[in-house]
């Protein structure tokens, strides 16, 4: 299974995920840029992302809890998800995601 | 002038891993001052996810986090740490005699013979927005706290966020400010339902103004900002402003950490596994701001390095005293440091 990741600096990564791993922990495995500070508690916001556009549907909207995360960033838009939230599966293999600048690292 | 307190031991942050420090400290009769950013004790687990069930702790097969530090709290009060919350540490000095002299941005000089930094992922700062340039007007135009009232006096303010520091300061500062514009992604708020209903009739008089959008760039020169550059479902938008105060909660930074002269890994400190010291001798650091080969960053990983941390910290404050390994369930003396015996 795999998902493509563009970083902040605009470089493609294909990255090899497993079912059931958390989107972010790939990401955050693989060492690209995501700070992702609460470890997947969905209590911070730095591992925003955003969908592809053709894979929000997929994907689906975030919960209530979830938007109130991304009120802590300045870089919200309509295909927003924080990456913690997101579990691969196989209709996930071959999602295509952004990585928000609000998640880089200092 | 500013204050001085002289003890045994330094703990920077308050965290899991540092309370229980306190309690491997206590037992070998170390005197502990703790020193956090934060408000109160807890560290991420009081500030990040205080509601949150922790399922690894040993012999808790669930506790939040909130719980834990509770628990922490009352298994240390024997020894009666104490506790200076509100501030950073911003340097560290090795004295002549071996000694280390910290001092506070709160004017406060600590000597203390060890040191032991627990501060997980470093201080917890306000997070700063996403905007090209905003470092620039930082303290000058733009700022994550109020200080001072009368910086806003008859000030165009933008304040930006959806939480009950925003709503808080829009109350606040509207009668003083010249104009105030709340800026928020959303019309939900999380806040409490008083403060947003105020804020709505002030906006309803036409006290102030609400938009729901975000911050997208700023204007202005030598530090001071002129315009605030808004996206929002209308459209784009430009505000005259001349103060903005954003509110998006806070983030760690591991900050003055990084000029204390220690060998570093990826925003980490480099620790052995037998003392967990860094590489400056009579300085520790244990819980998730400390790096060795096998690392994790667990809360339990931290109680262990506090255990070994206790020994070798004994043994710097008081040299060639010999120091007796001993259970709390079997010794008296033990017992008798935790008052139940």
């Amino acid at each position: 299974m795999k998902i493509v990741v563009t970083d902040q600096a605009g470089a493609d990564h294909e990255l090899e995920g497993l079912e059931g791993w958390r989107v972010m922990e790939v990401i955050r495995d693989w060492g690209l840029n995501i700070k992702a500070e609460c470890g997947g508690a969905l209590s911070c916001a730095t591992c925003h992302v955003y969908v592809d556009k053709d894979w929000t549907a997929v994907v689906g909207a975030p919960s209530e809890e979830e938007e109130d995360m991304l009120d802590s960033v300045g870089d919200v838009r309509p295909n927003s998800r924080l990456s913690c939230q997101i579990l691969l599966s196989d209709a996930l293999d071959g999602l295509k995601l952004t990585l928000a600048l609000s998640a880089a690292k200092d | 002038m500013s204050t001085e307190i002289t003890t045994d031991v330094v703990v920077i942050g308050a965290g899991p891993c540092g309370l229980f420090a306190a309690f491997e400290l206590g037992l070998l009769d170390l005197k502990c001052h703790f020193i956090d950013i934060l408000d109160r004790p807890g560290g991420q687990c009081t500030e990040l996810y205080p509601e949150k069930p922790i399922y690894d702790i040993p012999g808790f097969p669930v506790v939040t986090g909130q719980q834990l530090t509770d628990n922490l709290m009352a298994q240390i009060a024997p020894f009666a740490p104490e506790f200076h919350f509100n501030r950073m540490v911003n340097s560290i000095e090795k004295q002549a005699d071996g000694s280390f002299k910290l001092a506070t941005d709160a004017d406060e000089i600590f000597n203390a013979k060890v040191v032991v930094i627990a501060a997980g992922g470093g201080s917890f700062q306000p997070k700063r927005p996403p905007v090209n340039g905003i470092e620039a007007f930082e303290n000058t135009s733009v700022f994550y706290s109020v200080r001072k009232m009368d910086d806003f006096r008859g000030q165009d303010v933008v304040i930006v966020g959806g939480g009950d520091s925003a709503l808080d300061w829009t109350l606040s500062l509207q009668s003083i400010a010249r104009s105030l514009t709340l800026v928020h992604r959303r019309a939900v708020f999380k806040a409490a339902p008083a403060s947003v209903n105020k804020m709505q009739e002030l906006a309803a008089e036409g006290k102030i103004n609400f938009l729901t959008g975000q911050i997208a760039s700023l204007d202005g020169e030598n530090g001071q900002i002129s315009h605030v550059h808004l996206t929002t479902d209308a459209g784009d938008l430009s505000l005259p402003a001349t103060r903005l105060l954003p509110f998006f909660g806070l983030t760690m930074k591991l900050g003055p950490v990084a000029d204390w002269g220690l060998e570093l890994n990826d925003n980490t400190i480099v620790v052995d596994t037998e003392k967990f010291q860094t590489s400056v001798p009579g300085i520790f650091a244990i819980g998730d701001i400390n790096s060795y080969p096998g690392k994790l960053k667990l809360i339990l990983s931290g109680f262990h390095e506090a255990a070994l941390m206790a020994q070798a910290a004994k043994a710097i404050v008081s040299p060639g005293e010999r120091i007796v390994f001993q259970y709390t369930t079997s010794s008296t003396k033990l017992q008798k440091k935790l008052g139940v015996a």
